[in-house]
């Protein structure tokens, strides 16, 4: 190899590196950072967060805050998403688009009073800052909240654990945010999450987060828990992981998300790729996103193809063994005909066919607390 | 009865012109919950280095190479109900396969115990 090959990009650390290696979290790659995949297992961290609490570092993923005159308008030119309906304290999940309606990432967009929050996936977090700086009108500050990372807090107990900490998370619902103080650091926190379970998450200043990490884990609820099992609560949730689910040649109702493109917005069009994603609403998209039942044990994983019969008629995009389910379940795109739940396919999986039945989604019930006091 | 290692870490017990092969604590430890083992069927004919069985862990599939050339003569059918025994007993009741030895003299480049050891702290 010569020297001038290949600019090395090396692997950066996040501000909780030591904290996940002193826990014996088992670091790999992933988005560019170092995380931890797993700490004692990633069944038990899975079950663990579907009955207690888990704590997940994200700070991976970009945190970026839009401000400035008529932003939530500018920022409609390039998701399908009401943003200028979006109360203060209220968020919504939403597709970055390319021209022709692809989907570039997925986010949280969150009106917080003065700006607009975004949270944006780690591995395209980049990419995003630069669309939006060239897509959006120069008086427009975008500002990239690198000094402050992530936690998650998953699942039916996280609400107990937090509460103690930061008694304005019992007072929230799902997808409301707020911000408070702890132990003198202004933090930002949400009711929302990518487990379909209950939960939280919480933005701090690098500073405040190996305490507040400390503090939550001292509690008999709370365990962290790693990439593997935040994977495979994430499929059987239903939600799709960007890069793996979605991509740029995905649109939002391909990818079965067109709960993100608002009613106004049908109406009035106006975001990127509008002819064809208004299109695949009206029309049917021939593609869509569907999840699988895999008969037996055998995992189906993300590639395999899948077949009707003989014919080869799409492909899977995520799968794996399905740990609160109990067997192998996965998600992949299917031409619309064949995407009714109870329709009979078969992967392909080293050579061999194995059957699986398109299921409807969620595999595991979502368990939002949607309603105070419900 | 002997057992050899491999820097891939299948373990090889030896008896005989027979031997039986799995994957060792170490593999075990590294790959997690395992979630679905399959084995080689009963007459295939192996060779050292080459695909002999896969294992899946939560995360991802591994293939299990061969220690050495042989034919297969019988896979732990256990596993197909309970592939966690890999887990639980990967060295004992967690075995994958059994297979015939067609060169003994493969043996002399595996490891034993005390190497492999070393090998894997040097890891």
């Amino acid at each position: 190899m010569h020297e001038d090959d290949e600019i090395p990009i090396e692997t950066a650390t996040l501000p909780l590196d030591g904290w996940h290696r002193a826990r014996g979290g088992r670091m790999v790659e992933f988005a560019g950072y170092w995380m931890p995949i797993q700490y004692e297992g990633i069944m038990a961290e899975h079950l663990w967060t579907r009955e207690n609490a888990g704590l997940f570092d994200v700070s991976h993923m970009g945190q970026l805050a839009l401000s400035g005159e008529g932003v939530a308008a500018a920022l409609e030119t390039l998701v399908p998403g009401d943003i200028s309906a979006l109360k203060p304290g209220r968020m919504r999940y939403s597709l970055l688009l390319g021209e022709d309606g692809g989907i570039l990432d997925d986010l949280m967009i969150t009106n917080e009073g003065d700006q607009i929050g975004i949270v944006a996936n780690g591995a395209v977090k980049w990419d995003d800052i630069a669309h939006l700086r060239e897509n959006l009108p120069d008086p427009i500050t975008l500002n990239h909240k690198d000094d402050h990372g992530l936690l998650a807090l998953q699942g039916p107990k996280a609400v107990t654990a937090l509460s103690r900490l930061v008694p304005e998370a019992a007072g929230l619902v799902f997808m409301q945010a707020a911000t408070a103080t702890w132990n003198g650091h202004a933090i930002a926190l949400s009711r929302s999450g990518y487990t379909g379970e209950d939960g939280f998450e919480i933005s701090l200043p690098n500073a405040a987060l190996e305490s507040f990490a400390d503090t939550l884990c001292a509690m008999e609820e709370v365990k962290p828990i790693g990439l593997g099992a935040r994977d495979s609560l994430r499929l059987e949730a239903g939600l799709p992981l960007y890069g793996h689910d979605l991509d740029e040649t995905t649109d939002p109702v391909e990818g079965d998300l067109a709960f993100a493109i608002s009613k106004r917005r049908r109406e009035d069009g106006g975001f990127p790729g509008a002819a064809r994603i208004l299109g695949h609403l009206a029309d049917g998209s021939p593609r869509k996103r569907v999840g699988l039942l895999v008969d037996g044990k055998m995992p189906v994983r993300e590639g395999a193809k899948l077949f009707d019969g003989n014919t080869e008629i799409g492909v899977v995009t995520s799968g794996g063994f399905a740990p609160s389910v109990g067997a192998p379940i996965a998600m992949g795109y299917v031409p619309a005909g064949l995407s009714e739940p109870g329709t009979a396919l078969a992967a392909e999986v080293r050579g061999k066919r194995v059957a699986c039945t398109v299921a409807a989604m969620p595999f595991i019930p979502h368990r939002y607390v949607r309603k105070q006091g419900a | 009865m002997p057992r050899y290692y491999t820097e891939e870490h299948e373990w090889i017990d030896v008896d005989g012109d027979v031997a039986t092969v799995g994957i060792t604590d170490f593999a075990q430890g590294q790959l997690g919950d395992i979630v679905f083992v399959e084995v080689p069927d009963t007459g295939a004919e192996l060779s050292q280095g080459g695909d002999a069985a896969v294992v899946e862990s939560v995360k991802a599939a591994s293939d299990v190479y061969a220690p050495v050339d042989g034919t297969v003569t019988e896979g732990n059918a256990q596993l197909e109900e309970d592939p966690a025994l890999v887990n639980s007993d990967p060295e004992g009741e967690g075995w994958f396969f059994r297979m015939t030895l067609a060169d003994k003299s493969q043996l002399d480049g595996l490891m034993d115990a005390k190497a492999y050891k070393a090998f894997c702290d040097a890891l």
